[in-house]
């Protein structure tokens, strides 16, 4: 109880601190520690699957993001942008803000006992799907729906990034040139962990069925074991005009529907798995699902190419 | 009681991250206000999930499971909102 109370103050702190930070590469290094702070009270509410997500995601990966655009951003003038509101507008922020937390609070504070809860359908019905980790099978079986139209958004996410590509630079290498390093800690990491991040993630992966785990830790892993040689120079990243990349970046999703609409003619539902082919389809859909997401999460943080001006 | 106390905490967060939001005028600092944002309400849900605990099971599969899900969208959605900002500070040197 107490660690809990520690914990949950020192997110609060640290939430505040990066919100109130000077410089942007303050608020980006005090955000990265929010996401693992947040990752462990993930922990806290037996929620290991998101914990994995969040330190993956939430913190690695969008650290990884916004580090790259402060960098980026950092070179040139700070843009003309709005005033900041002024004393008494920011004291008037304050007091609605607080009353949005306060009202939420007492949500909180007002739930409903006992507690509405899926959990017993959950463990009724996740031995027909052949498998042991709960929100796998939600993720894969009895909300499948989400998870396909999510592994849609990220798609539609990279087309939306790489329409944002400047004139000039269609169809050629995505991200902004990474500086080339002689030595050091980066170049070291990069080509050391690569080989022991891709064991770990496919274990991820194949764990995922029966333990905390899945295609999106995996994924996120991936992309990491990419985007660290890309930030040190060591490999390119390929065209994104490249025919083999596009295929990738889709083949997930497309699986994904196929099985689902032969679910539609065989069962009589879309995403309906016939009885004792539910594991193996599942595990069909998981194991490409991740090599697409992996690939799209890494194209999403390296973003549009920049052309040479 | 974990439950009540992080879920109390997301309340404060999607507070201090809709603050950050509005008083930071840099858009970097607002899109990491926003994301500060996100995931105190991802904390609330997960809260409500920790509260459906049974069956064997720590917390409530559903909700977690689209708790996952809402953080990878969030993160497409964060990945969107930077590229955009880094094509209007290209923009904006080019003319």
């Amino acid at each position: 109880m107490i660690a809990d109370l520690l914990l949950a103050a020192a997110i609060l702190a640290v939430a505040v601190a990066s919100i109130l930070a000077r410089r942007t590469f303050t608020a980006v290094a005090l955000f990265i520690a929010y996401g693992l702070l947040l990752s462990l009270a993930w922990v806290r509410l037996s929620a290991i699957d998101v914990a994995l997500t969040e330190a993956a995601i939430g913190a690695g990966l969008s650290g990884v993001l916004l580090l790259g655009a402060v960098r980026r951003l950092a070179s040139r003038a700070e843009a003309p942008a709005n005033p900041p509101p002024g004393a008494a507008m920011t004291v008037l922020i304050g007091i609605a803000c607080a009353c949005v937390a306060a009202a939420l609070g007492a949500v909180i504070l007002l739930l409903p006992e006992p507690a509405p809860s899926l959990a017993p359908q959950v463990a009724a019905n996740l031995p027909t799907t052949g498998l042991g980790n709960p929100v796998t099978g939600v993720l894969m079986s009895f909300r499948a729906l989400d998870t396909l139209l999510e592994s849609a958004v990220v798609l539609l996410a990279v087309i939306c990034v790489w329409s944002l590509t400047p004139d000039g630079g269609w169809g050629g290498a995505p991200g902004a040139a990474q500086p080339i390093l002689g030595d050091g800690p980066l170049l070291l990491l990069a080509r050391i962990l690569p080989p022991l991040g891709i064991v770990v993630a496919v274990h991820i992966l194949w764990v995922g069925k029966d333990a905390p785990g899945g295609k999106f830790q995996a994924a996120a892993i991936l992309a990491a074991m990419w985007l660290l040689p890309w930030m040190a120079g060591l490999v390119a990243p390929p065209r994104i005009a490249a025919r083999w990349l596009r295929l990738t970046v889709a083949v997930g999703p497309v699986v994904f529907i196929a099985i689902g609409l032969a679910g539609a003619v065989t069962e009589g539902a879309f995403l309906a798995y016939p009885p004792g082919w539910a594991m193996p389809l599942i595990l069909v859909i998981e194991i490409v699902l991740t090599a697409s997401i992996a690939v799209a999460l890494a194209l999403l943080v390296i973003g549009p190419p920049v052309p040479e001006p | 009681m974990s439950a009540t106390l992080f879920g109390l905490m997301g309340a404060a967060l999607v507070g201090i991250g809709l603050f950050g939001m509005l008083v930071r005028t840099q858009v970097l600092l607002r899109i990491l206000s926003f994301n500060l944002l996100g995931g105190g309400i991802f904390i609330v849900f997960g809260a409500v999930a920790r509260r459906g605990a049974g069956a064997g099971f720590g917390g409530d599969p559903v909700p977690q499971a689209i708790i996952l899900t809402g953080i990878v969208v969030a993160f497409a959605a964060t990945t969107l909102a930077v590229a955009l900002v880094l094509r209007l500070a290209a923009n904006q040197d080019r003319s």
